[in-house]
C-alpha cells in the first residue's frame, strides 16, 4: 500500500487551487471533476470538454415515480427496525425547484447517510465504529405538490477515509434527485452548519467557489425542532433548468 | 415538442460524488430489468465504465432513461415496484467487480422523427459529478442526427454496437476513446 500523504499537503493543494480560482475572475457553481486532491478523482475525470446538446425526444421528460414505488413509511430513517436508533434523531426538509424557482412535484427523493457513529450499512466500509442494528441509513420520499420533501433520520457521524493520512469526512447526508426533465438528474452530498472538518475536506472543497459550497450546507432552523424530540434543519435544492414547459408535461400525465 | 428554455434565474445546487456506499441504498428489486428476461423483443443492454487507465470501475452507477419501441415517452410509475407488465423506461444498475453494467430492456423507438437512443446518466465514486451521454442503436445506414454529426470523429463513442445478447455499450470516463459527455443548455460545465 503506498505511503498516504499528509492533510497537510492535501491542503496546501486546495489552497493554491482555491486562489488560483479567486485570481481567475471567473464564477463556477458546480465541483471541478478534475480535482487532484481528491485522489480517486484522477483517473475518473474526462479530459475532454462536455459536447454541447439540446435536449429532445427522451431527455425533454423524466421517469415517473408514484404511490406504487415508495411507502411512505420510508421517510422516517427511525422507525425502520425494532427499536430506537442511537443519536440525535433530527428532522430534515426543505423545497426541490427548478431553476426557474417552479416546484418540483410528486418526484422521487432519495438519501443514505452513515450512522450516528459514522458508520455504513456497507461492506465496504471498515471503519470500526459500532454498527447500529436500529438504522439503516437509507430513506425515501416523494416531493408534495409544493415540491417540498420530509425525512426523519438521525445525524450522521463524520467518518474516516483514505484518501490521505488523517482524512475525515464532515458529516453529510447522500442525496439523490430527479427533475422534470432527464438533463436535472443529479446526486449531492448535504452538510451541516459549522462543520469544522469542511476546509480539510477535498470533496466538499471541489466546488471551489465558497458560495457554491454553501449551498450544500443546512441551516438549523428552531421552528423545525420539536420540543423533547428533535432539531430540525432545512436544505432547499436547486435542479438545472427544465427544457420542457410544464404545461407540455401536463398534457401527457 | 421543442425544447423551450425559459432563462434560469437561479442558480443550481453542486452536484457531489456518488461516493463508495451507494450499493445498500439506490440498488431496489429489478433495478436493471425494464422487461422481464424473456419477454419477446428483450435484449441486454451492457457495457464496461473504465478509467484513464482502462481499468474497470466497480464502484459505478449507470441509469438508463428510455422510450418504448414505438418511440413512445413512458408516463407510468413503477419502477421501484416492478409488476413485470409495466414499462417504465427507467433502469439503475451498479457496475459488477469486472466494471461490467447490464439492462435487460427493449430497443427504444425514436421520438418525435429523432434517431432512437437511450439517455444515459454515470455516476461513480472519483466522479465529482454526474455526467450525461447518449448511447444510440446503430444506424444501419441512416443518416447521422445532429449531435452525432457536431461530435466529428468521437460520435462512434454514442453508438451501441450490436453483439449476439443485445447491444454493446463501453464507457470510457477518461483517456483512448473517451466517451463523449454532453452539457445541455442551464448547466454550467463545473
Ligand atoms: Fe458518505
Amino acid at each position: 500500500m503506498p505511503e498516504l500523504e499528509t492533510q497537510r499537503q492535501i491542503d496546501a493543494e486546495i489552497a493554491a487551487t482555491a486562489h488560483d480560482y479567486e485570481q481567475s475572475g471567473a464564477e463556477e457553481t458546480q465541483p471541478r471533476l478534475d480535482y487532484a486532491p481528491y485522489r480517486s478523482s484522477i483517473l475518473r475525470h474526462p479530459t475532454k470538454d462536455p459536447h454541447h446538446a439540446d435536449p429532445e425526444g427522451i431527455e425533454l421528460w423524466a421517469p415517473c415515480f408514484g404511490e406504487r414505488d415508495i411507502d411512505p413509511l420510508e421517510a422516517d430513517l427511525t422507525i425502520q427496525r425494532r427499536g430506537e436508533p442511537q443519536g440525535e434523531k433530527i428532522v430534515v426538509t426543505g423545497r426541490v425547484v427548478d431553476g426557474q424557482g417552479r416546484p418540483v412535484r410528486r418526484q422521487l427523493v432519495e438519501i443514505w447517510q452513515a450512522n450516528a457513529g459514522g458508520r455504513y450499512i456497507h461492506k465496504r466500509d471498515q471503519h470500526p465504529a459500532p454498527i447500529d442494528p436500529n438504522f439503516t441509513g437509507l430513506g425515501r420520499c416523494l416531493t408534495d405538490d409544493d415540491g417540498t420533501y420530509r425525512f426523519t433520520t438521525i445525524k450522521p457521524g463524520p467518518y474516516p477515509w483514505r484518501n490521505h493520512l488523517n482524512a475525515w469526512r464532515p458529516a453529510h447526508i447522500h442525496f439523490s434527485l430527479f427533475g422534470t426533465d432527464f438533463t436535472q438528474r443529479m446526486i449531492t452530498q448535504m452538510y451541516f452548519p459549522g462543520d469544522p472538518l469542511f476546509a480539510l475536506d477535498p470533496i466538499y472543497q471541489s466546488i471551489v467557489d465558497p458560495k457554491a459550497r454553501e449551498r450544500l450546507v443546512s441551516t438549523y432552523d428552531h421552528d423545525l425542532t420539536q420540543p423533547e424530540v428533535l432539531m430540525g434543519y432545512r436544505w432547499d435544492i436547486v435542479l438545472t433548468g427544465a427544457h420542457a414547459t410544464p404545461l407540455e408535461q401536463e398534457d401527457h400525465q | 415538442m421543442t425544447a423551450t428554455s425559459p432563462a434560469p434565474t437561479l442558480t443550481a445546487t453542486p452536484g457531489q460524488t456518488i461516493g463508495p456506499f451507494f450499493h445498500f441504498a439506490l440498488p431496489f428489486d429489478g433495478d436493471r430489468d425494464l422487461v422481464a428476461p424473456g419477454t419477446p423483443g428483450a435484449l441486454l443492454l451492457h457495457g464496461t465504465v473504465r478509467d484513464g487507465d482502462g481499468a474497470p470501475i466497480q464502484d459505478a452507477l449507470v441509469e438508463i432513461w428510455q422510450a418504448d419501441p414505438s418511440g413512445a415517452v413512458p408516463r407510468r410509475t413503477g419502477s421501484m415496484r416492478r409488476d413485470g407488465f409495466t414499462f417504465t423506461g427507467f433502469g439503475r444498475s451498479t457496475t459488477d467487480i469486472s466494471g461490467r453494467y447490464t439492462f435487460t430492456t427493449l430497443a427504444p423507438g425514436g421520438v418525435d422523427g429523432g434517431l432512437p437512443f437511450f439517455g444515459v446518466t454515470v455516476f461513480a465514486r472519483g466522479l465529482l459529478n454526474r455526467l450525461f451521454t447518449r448511447a444510440y442503436l446503430p444506424l444501419d445506414g441512416a443518416e447521422p442526427d445532429a449531435l452525432l454529426t457536431s461530435v466529428g470523429e468521437r460520435a462512434g463513442t454514442l453508438l451501441t454496437e450490436r453483439d449476439e445478447t443485445g447491444l454493446r455499450f463501453d464507457i470510457r470516463l477518461q483517456g483512448e476513446g473517451e466517451t463523449v459527455f454532453l452539457t445541455y443548455p442551464g448547466h454550467s460545465a463545473s
